[in-house]
């Protein structure tokens, strides 16, 4: 409905301009005989103005967006390199707008002060070299600042220092889910392929090598505040990628190959719910939503709930039909809560070796144990099918 | 024998055919004629932009309105992708998919430099036609068999391609990951392989008739920068198209006879994949390699146009000709070299980022020194504001400011926290979408009379250039901070986020600019229609150029000039030349006795 309201106006606007063109064409008739379709002084003139109107129109948008929407830009980054990358962007920014602003000023500036007029001649000015190594040493100078900085940081955070005491956590990703891994006590992450994968081990973990034994496959990720993370990444079908906007993170997950992030946590999920900045987003969140969920009762439907906030890791890398719907919880914990969130877990050993418990008691009950084998597999076969469509069925509910 | 007698024998050789058997068909449909091969490029392109261009206006409307339903949905879209008109989450990025394909090869290269290269390359060098006008006319039928091509593949059973335009594997090589990779991904490769073979028709045609059939006195620092953009185009194509040719057909390979070049450990839909030792890191190398001189390919003719077009209507010399040259050539050679920087975050060793920050950022630099060419240019002009000045000013102003963004994701370590968001979006849409598209309809509205022999309307022309310059703003710029907020791209809807609920409101404003933008190009498609019958009948030179286009009759005939091919004098740019009484002197007026050249 409010679709066609809009098509309506835009249509009843464009007749409206329409017919204002036809009355701009017959107010010249009289005046000269000139429908050459070739600009006039007249129309250099009224152009020349607009122009310089289109340019107030450049710095009120800006400023009018810097002000409305400035504050929905992420704020206070929650990990250590966050810090330098952000000061990178500040530095970049004031760059950006400083040249922005004098570049447009003097484009759209010159365009009016120079509207054309039949007395008046151009300067005829070809060339000039001082001028053309002002403005190619300025960009260099500056560019060679920032590339510097830029790299500095980029070798700070890609760079991860292998005797470094850090977590190692695999970050798993498919359609359209991620899975962590921890490396447990002794810090090493087993060896795992897809060809692995079987039953409850969905990551295809190596149980034969002796580094798996003690690794924990969980569905939330928590990681410790103030402890370098080393996330090691894979994908088992197409590209993901792993994005924490808030730790200013990303990194693709590539099928066939190990990728790798690190960071250190500065906040943790309750400190960085406490800062003002984003005490004041969850708070006008929840006014929209609350806003949003008395329209939808009046419709009949479920008010939302409200938001509380949390890290996310989202897929930022086109990954299929529910790629907009692949996320995971991330907490940050104390390094004490952190330490008892992951006791409690219990390993992948042993939940393999519960499921074949539990897969071998229902063989007992059942009354007449199968020997066929064909059967079987038709059986497991039917069991992984019915387990991908309850995986899809789950994400289409959400 | 000289080029220019060369390319006199050539046109007579031609009148004479013409005169015995001009037929519709080989008038029209086959023909040989550079001209009229410009206008079949621009009658394709445009169609095809209208298609590009209401695809985005009805994701543009799934994204500000998840949650209505839409009966325009269901009209375009059909039952199957858009039942009771809620659109389909994968007919959503097989929409975002072919809009971007379309809008950069069908449109913005084939329908920008196809046309004004054909037009203007044997116009503004005073040749008969192009090198070879046989190829010429394959390479314009090729493309128009990849255009039906692609628009076939949006009514296979599937759905057409959907992996993105950059149609990474393995998402588009598996039909199990996403299903437009079934039949839809076949055609979209069959598709750009015809379009690649078009384009490298084209490409070597240029370059060869830039080289070679250049008029007496038409040395290479007397071409336009029009030719010169057209020139180091065409050469960038022929280095890089290859490049995608062959990653298309290795993904061929993979999908269809088994070899593992871009795919390795896969287990998808609950089996594992016999592929291994491939990786799709690969596949990325070699579409960026492509991929990034592709949005030079774009650009640079748009350059050209607005150079060519700032000067006449400034009636000034376009400021720095030599330096506008070196830094197109700066530019050129660098875009050959910074295609990591699409992929910092890919995977690939993180020493390789350092040295794609370092030559991308070096872009900026010739880039910088164009922009600041430009701005000159106007300054102390006498400024003529025709649509065609309008369009260009408004290119170099979005050229700016899209331009600028360029040096916080050409950085890797910021590109880390914006890479793939809407920020992205916001910055190539403006510097090479709008920018693009904005010398596109400045070429058309200057060289319109060339074309067709008459003028479009001015008012109309305003009114158009006004209204798509707010509206261009107004969807791209308020993009920039739901980018900055970490919404990422190609996300069907974004309500299972809580976190970026407040981004809503911002994407519904950015949606309206959209359809009120999209709709008033229908100023620009009646202007350019009724005007083709109706418009007001052209004088030779109406923009008082100086270029040799201008020198042919308004009626168009085989072979360009009625007689010899006009000799060259002087540069292009002789405009207010303190010399001379008049404001322009074309570039076939011989010297004064005594007449110095006055630039360097």
């Amino acid at each position: 409905m409010t679709s066609l309201l809009v098509i309506i106006v835009v249509v009843l606007l464009a007749v409206a301009l329409w017919q204002l063109t036809k009355i701009f064409d017959l107010t010249q008739v009289g005046s000269s005989s000139d429908d050459s379709q070739v600009a006039s002084d007249n129309d250099n003139n009224v152009q020349g103005y607009i122009m310089f109107g289109f340019l107030a129109f450049i710095y009120i948008f800006t400023i009018y967006g810097l002000l409305k929407w400035g504050n929905l830009a992420l704020h206070t980054p929650a990990s250590e390199h966050g810090l330098l990358v952000d000061n990178l962007m500040n530095i970049t920014w004031v760059l950006i707008f400083t040249v922005q602003v004098i570049t447009q000023g003097l484009l759209y500036w010159f365009s009016f002060k120079n509207r054309g007029h039949k007395d008046r001649k151009a300067l005829f000015f070809a060339d000039s070299n001082k001028l053309e190594a002002i403005w190619s040493i300025i960009p260099s100078v500056v560019l060679a600042c920032l590339i510097l900085y830029g790299l500095y940081a980029w070798n700070n955070i890609m760079f991860v220092d292998k005797d470094e005491d850090v977590v190692e956590i695999e970050l798993y990703a498919q359609q359209f889910k991620w899975t962590a891994r921890y490396a447990g006590q002794d810090n090493v992450l087993g060896k795992a392929n897809v060809r692995l994968i079987e039953g409850i081990n969905t990551l295809g973990v190596d149980m034969s090598d002796p580094n798996a034994q003690d690794d924990i496959v969980v569905t939330e990720l928590h990681i410790p505040k103030g402890k370098k993370v080393h996330f090691k990444m894979r994908s088992q079908d197409v590209l993901h990628s792993a994005y924490m906007p808030h730790f200013r993170a990303q990194m693709n997950c590539v099928p066939g190959m190990v990728t790798e992030f690190a960071f250190v946590p500065t906040y943790t999920t309750a400190e960085y719910r406490e800062l003002d900045f984003m005490k004041e987003k969850v708070a006008n969140i929840n006014k929209l939503r609350a806003e949003k969920s008395v329209e939808l009762v009046a419709k009949g439907g479920t008010a939302l709930d409200p938001y509380t906030f949390d890290y996310l890791l989202l897929c930022n890398k086109i990954c299929g039909a529910s790629h907009y719907n692949m996320q995971m919880k991330v907490v940050v914990d104390t390094p004490e809560d952190y330490k008892k969130w992951l006791s409690e877990k219990t390993t992948l050993a042993q939940d393999i070796k519960a499921a074949a418990e539990a897969e071998k008691a229902k063989a007992a009950e059942a009354t007449a144990p199968t020997t066929d084998t064909t059967a079987k597999v038709i059986d497991t076969v039917k069991a992984v099918i019915d387990t991908v469509k309850a995986t899809v069925a789950k994400v289409a509910i959400k | 024998m000289s080029a220019e007698a060369h390319g006199h024998d050539h046109g007579h050789d031609h009148e004479h055919e013409h005169h015995h058997k001009d037929t519709f068909i080989t008038k029209y449909i086959f023909s040989i004629d550079h001209k009229m091969i410009a206008k079949q490029y621009l009658i394709t392109g445009i169609i095809m932009g209208i298609i590009g261009i209401v695809m985005s206006l009805l994701f543009r409307m799934q994204l500000a309105w998840p949650e209505e339903s839409f009966k325009i949905f269901n009209v375009l879209l059909g039952d199957k992708f858009a039942p009771d008109g809620v659109m389909a989450n994968d007919i959503y990025l097989a929409l975002v998919t072919i809009h971007g394909t379309i809008m950069v090869f069908f449109v913005l290269t084939a329908g920008l430099s196809g046309t004004f290269s054909n037009l203007l390359i044997p116009l503004q060098i005073g040749a008969r036609d192009m090198a070879s006008g046989f190829m010429n006319m394959i390479s314009y039928w090729l493309f128009f068999l990849s255009a039906v091509v692609m628009l076939c593949s949006l009514f296979v059973e599937a759905g057409p391609a959907s992996a993105g335009w950059t149609i990474y594997p393995p998402l588009s090589a598996l039909p199990q990951a996403i299903p437009g990779s079934g039949t839809g991904m076949t055609l979209w490769l069959v598709s750009m392989a015809i379009f690649i073979a078009s384009s490298l028709m084209g490409s070597l045609n240029y370059i060869v008739t830039v080289i070679n059939l250049r008029t007496k006195g038409m040395s290479m620092t007397r071409l336009p920068l029009t030719i010169w953009t057209f020139f180091v185009t065409a050469i960038i194509g022929v280095i890089s198209f290859p490049v995608l040719l062959s990653a298309a057909l290795l993904l061929i390979f993979d999908r269809s006879f088994g070899t593992s070049f871009f795919l390795s450990d896969i287990y998808i839909a609950g089996e594992v994949l016999h592929y291994q030792g491939g990786s799709p890191v690969l596949f990325e190398h070699l579409f960026w390699f492509l991929g990034h001189p592709e949005v030079y390919i774009v650009i640079l003719p748009a350059m050209g146009l607005v150079s060519e077009i700032m000067a006449t209507n400034s009636r000034k010399p376009i400021f720095g000709y030599r330096a506008m040259i070196m830094s197109v050539l700066a530019i050129a050679f660098l875009s050959t070299i910074v295609w990591g920087h699409h992929m910092f975050i890919s995977g690939m060793n993180p020493f390789l980022g350092s040295v794609f920050t370092f030559t991308t950022l070096l872009i900026a630099i010739p880039s910088a020194v164009k922009a600041f060419n430009w701005i000159t240019t106007l300054w102390k002009g006498n400024l003529q504001f025709n649509p065609a000045m309008l369009f260009s000013i408004g290119m170099v102003s979005t050229f700016i400011t899209g331009g600028l963004t360029g040096i916080i994701l050409g950085d890797s370590t910021l590109d880390i926290n914006v890479h793939d968001t809407y920020f992205v979006i916001a910055h190539f849409h403006l510097v090479m979408g709008i920018s693009a598209l904005y010398g596109m309809f400045a070429g058309i509205y200057h060289w319109f009379p060339k074309m067709y022999g008459r003028m479009l309307n001015k008012n109309l022309g305003y009114i158009h250039f006004w209204v798509t310059a707010v509206c261009a703003y107004g969807v791209f710029f308020p993009m920039h901070f739901i980018g900055l907020a970490g919404l990422p791209r190609r996300y069907y809807t974004n309500t299972n986020f809580p976190l970026f609920d407040d981004l809503q409101n911002v994407n519904v404003l950015i949606t309206t600019f959209a359809l009120v933008g999209g709709a008033f190009q229908l100023v620009f498609l009646y202007n350019f229609f009724s005007s083709i019958f109706y418009g007001k009948k052209a004088v030779q030179n109406p923009w008082r150029s100086t270029t040799l286009e201008w020198t042919t009759p308004v009626e168009h005939i085989h072979g360009n000039w009625p007689g010899e091919i006009p000799h060259v004098y002087r540069w292009p740019y002789d405009y207010s030349n303190p010399n001379h009484d008049v404001d322009f002197v074309p570039q076939n007026v011989p010297m004064k006795e005594g007449e110095e050249v006055l630039h360097h």
